[in-house]
């Protein structure tokens, strides 16, 4: 018998109409545990480099984590994977709400799609019923609705549904998947599905999931969510208060934005506005999110209720969570929340990623502006308004997802427009790493820990890297003493002492403190952390994106030992995290990624360090096992069990047997089809 | 019926339809109790307790698995809420041949809240779980008529195989399986 997992996948030939179920192998559970784990290892297997994003030979997998479905509390993600078109690499985007533990309940750990459906269908998945069916009626209709059409189609209000909305329909290459309260919104993986004429899929499962040790299972769920109240009653003292509180940040709750508004940077990621946050703003923007919020939702089986139904007047209901919040408003340099919760909903329903989107149309303004772009571009396009760029931002959403006249470059992102612009376009798209737009942050100074989370993060988002460890050093000793008294999470004391002796100011401050060896050392656990809960389906919420989470390295493996029923260690645990870990690098290394591409934004750092940056990445590289060129080293890959992909590589010539040999020419570089 | 007194405890959950959060622990945790062994197995399909929800009419309405109704209502009212109409089979507590909802999903016996009698602690497990209060625990005394004699569990759910398969054939399966024993 299997626990925790049901040891089967759906597999789905989409040319051909074909489904299968297949029984999946435990030794592989073992090896990746479930979710990213195990997903890698069938990218790493099946879908060699030569395959474009947008080739029927590219899958698209929706994984159950592998705690999904028992009662471990905020267990809910699913894992998509994919070869994405935006940065041509992995892409993993995650999402929580209901759909990962109705898979389980289905009977499947995973659907498998290969190929390219004639037409645009919809998956159907009820118990060990699976069909594909025809999605015409659907064309074109937003992801939510989308969702609603197929719930009233089926007469199931319990059909979970994850679905595309136009933007994935026309493969904007950040369209993203949406499910009700949750999407997966980072690199493109909507544009995919879309590619493959994939509308939804909607699952319906009755099914049981079994855990290995039921008695000890519960009191580890019992004591997190002991915790979890713990912390609600003690929010830690001197961070800001998204991070004093647990959840996916609590952005529909916490009404105090002067952090994100006066740190973060406007339009497209270009100014500070300092002074923003007011007594008028503050009381505008309260009374905008308590006049539209409906009511606090959670995902499955979690009580910390992050996302919100709004319901915008005159507009249709939807649910929000997280910083989308912010981003239309900031990237339009609009003062008004309103505006903000308002484009949102038309976001959602297109189905566009809520980072990318609104730096895509402020970098459109700034093409303007600058004459590269000219008003022929943008026929008919209204006039900002007092807000700022409000009615020209609905106007460009529309024409990006609709793809016409320029918005069908737009479409591409930043990255690609600007090459297909050309005329020094490029340098508006500032705020890249690998090809996908950040959060809109630009920081003075240099933080060790967060430039290397920067430069080598897989999955090319720094709130999916981040977590654990404070950002920055509390002002006095004593603080830091008090913060550091009762975290048990570290994996050892040293995390502890590293905090201890890190100053504002003087001989222990950034950016030589933390030391490169100590960075390198917090960023690993920092890394490790969102690995396992990408493998289990935890939420980052209550695990790697917080200081002082209720999952942390020291109870992990006792719940998969307890659930899964496979003996699991600290170690053991963080061997597995780091094979698949360096599968993810592999698959990504063999698509032509290489240390040139690992590096912040041009200008997101004020003053350079470039003799420390080059340390920290040579020494970083070594600490994970990788040569310089970031290239997993033969020796590394064999301690892990993963003599398979250094054979790749040396028949690939990307490592010479022994030695280090220059880096292949990038595939990278190839324009999108 | 004799009009014979006693006291006895209620038990009674009290639901606040505005704290739900639709977070199904309730549902989690009672379907993971009723296991056997307990916790062994998690199935929401299997709760006593279902979430009713349409999320995009801010609907979130817990409800628990009340009597097993034989066979489906003859006339059906309907609840208009914030304009919207509901059938009223939408909230009903029966486990009824019109529908899968409160049936075990593999043999279709019925389910039925049973307040959680076999766990020591007072208070319910979906209360217990249920982290945002929007289902709270309260007893009080009350004098009721002596009890009818209630139907066990095993009779309401051979009533319900019998109203599925037909007297006979349940006979016929019974007979077949004490020949096996
Ligand atoms: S913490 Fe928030 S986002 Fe995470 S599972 Fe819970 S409700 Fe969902
Ligand atoms: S546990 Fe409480 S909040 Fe969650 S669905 Fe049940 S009743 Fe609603
Ligand atoms: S009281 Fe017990 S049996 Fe009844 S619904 Fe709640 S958990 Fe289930």
């Amino acid at each position: 018998m299997r626990y925790a997992e049901t040891g089967f996948n759906l597999e789905v030939d989409l040319t051909r109409g074909n489904i299968e179920r297949v029984e999946t192998d435990p030794r592989d559970t073992e090896l990746y545990l479930g979710g990213l784990g195990t997903n890698a290892k069938i990218l790493w297997d099946r879908v060699p480099p030569e395959v474009e994003p947008f080739s029927p030979d590219n899958l698209l997998i929706f994984a159950a984590g592998l705690l999904c479905g028992t009662p471990a509390t905020g267990c809910n993600r699913t894992i998509v994977s994919t070869i994405s078109p935006q940065t041509r690499l992995m892409a993993f985007s995650m999402m929580g709400g209901f759909w990962a533990p109705e898979l389980k309940y289905a009977g499947y750990d995973k659907v498998i799609f290969r190929g390219k459906s004639p037409n645009l269908v919809y998956l159907l998945i009820n118990n060990d019923k699976v069909e594909i069916r025809d999605a015409a009626h659907l064309q074109g209709k937003g992801a939510i609705e989308t969702a609603e059409l197929i719930r009233q189609e089926l007469n199931d209000p319990k059909v979970q549904v994850a679905a595309i909305g136009l933007a994935g329909e026309n493969r904007i290459n950040f369209a993203s998947i949406e499910q009700g309260r949750s999407s997966a919104s980072r690199g493109g993986i909507g544009a995919v599905m879309g590619d493959k004429r994939l509308k939804a899929i909607a699952v319906r499962g009755t099914k049981d999931i079994n855990v290995a040790r039921p008695a000890e299972f519960i009191e580890l769920c019992k004591d997190v969510l002991n915790y979890i109240k713990f912390r609600e009653e003690n929010p830690i003292p001197g961070v800001i208060p998204i991070l004093a509180v647990l959840g996916s940040p609590q952005e529909m709750k916490i009404h105090d934005e002067k952090w994100h508004t006066e740190n973060f940077v406007w339009g497209n990621a270009r100014l500070r506005r300092k002074d923003f946050w007011n007594d008028d703003i503050a009381k505008q923007w309260y009374d905008s999110m308590e006049s539209f919020r409906k009511r606090f939702i959670s995902c499955y089986n979690c009580p910390l209720e992050c996302g919100a139904t709004l319901a915008p007047p005159g507009q249709p209901t939807y649910m929000m969570k997280c910083f989308t919040k912010l981003t239309y408003s900031m990237g339009a340099m609009s003062d008004s929340l309103e505006f903000g919760l308002r484009i949102a909903q038309r976001a959602t329903e297109y189905g566009v990623d809520g980072y990318s989107a609104p730096q895509v149309m402020a970098f459109a303004l700034e093409l303007l502006e600058a004459g590269i772009l000219t008003e022929k571009d943008f026929p008919e396009m209204p006039d900002d308004n007092a807000h700022g760029s409000e009615e020209r931002f609905y106007y460009l959403l529309d024409i990006i997802v609709r793809r016409e006249g320029i918005g069908d470059v737009l479409a591409n992102g930043t990255y690609w427009a600007a090459k297909e612009i050309g005329n020094g376009a490029e340098e508006y798209a500032h705020n890249n790493i690998k090809k996908i737009e950040q959060l809109p942050l630009k920081l003075g100074w240099l933080n060790p820990i967060y430039f290397l989370m920067y430069c080598t993060g897989a999955k090319v988002n720094i709130t999916q890297i981040e977590g654990q460890f404070p950002q920055a050093p509390f002002p006095k000793r004593e603080h830091r003493e008090k913060f550091v008294k009762d975290w048990f999470q570290v994996p050892d004391d040293r995390f502890k002492q590293y905090f201890l002796d890190w100053e504002p100011r003087g001989e222990n401050s950034m950016p030589y403190y933390p030391t490169v060896e100590m960075t390198c050392d917090i960023v690993d656990w920092m890394e490790k952390m969102h690995y396992i809960d990408d493998a289990l389906g935890l939420c980052a919420g209550l695990s790697s994106f917080h200081l002082k989470p209720p999952y942390h390295i020291h109870n992990m493996p006792k719940f998969i030992s307890a659930g899964a029923g496979i003996e699991m260690d600290e170690d053991k645990l963080s061997k597995a995290a780091k094979r698949y870990r360096t599968l993810v690098r592999a698959v990504n290394i063999r698509r032509g990624m290489r240390r040139k591409d690992e590096k912040p934004p041009e200008d997101h750092l004020k003053k350079r360090f470039p003799e420390l940056e080059k340390e920290l990445l040579d020494t970083y590289y070594k600490f994970k096992g990788w040569n310089n060129e970031g290239i997993p080293t033969k020796e590394s890959l064999h301690e892990l069990g993963l003599d398979y992909v250094s054979q790749d590589f040396i028949q690939r010539g990307i490592l010479a047997d022994g030695e280090e040999i220059p880096a292949k020419e990038a595939l990278l570089e190839i324009e999108p089809a | 019926m004799t009009g014979n007194k006693k006291t006895k405890i209620i038990k009674n959950i009290k639901i606040d339809i505005n704290k739900c959060n639709g977070c199904r622990a309730c549902e989690m945790i009672c379907s993971a109790f009723h296991a056997a062994p307990q916790y062994s197995g998690n199935n929401p399909a299997r709760s006593r307790i279902r979430v009713i929800h349409y999320p995009l009419k801010d609907i979130y309405v817990p409800v628990y698995a009340g009597e097993y109704a034989e066979a489906e209502c003859m006339g059906r009212d309907k609840y208009v809420i914030d304009g919207k109409e509901y059938d009223e089979c939408a909230f009903c507590r029966a486990s009824c041949p019109s529908r899968d909802l409160f049936k075990e999903p593999d043999s279709g016996l019925p389910l039925k809240c049973d307040m959680c009698e076999d766990h020591p602690d007072k208070e319910p497990l979906c209360v217990q779980w249920c982290y945002v209060d929007a289902l709270t625990y309260e007893e009080r005394e009350e004098e009721v008529d002596e009890e009818e004699v209630k139907l066990e569990d095993v009779e309401i759910g051979l009533e319900s195989m019998v109203d599925k398969y037909g007297l006979e054939q349940v006979m016929d399966v019974v007979a077949r399986m004490s020949q096996k024993e």
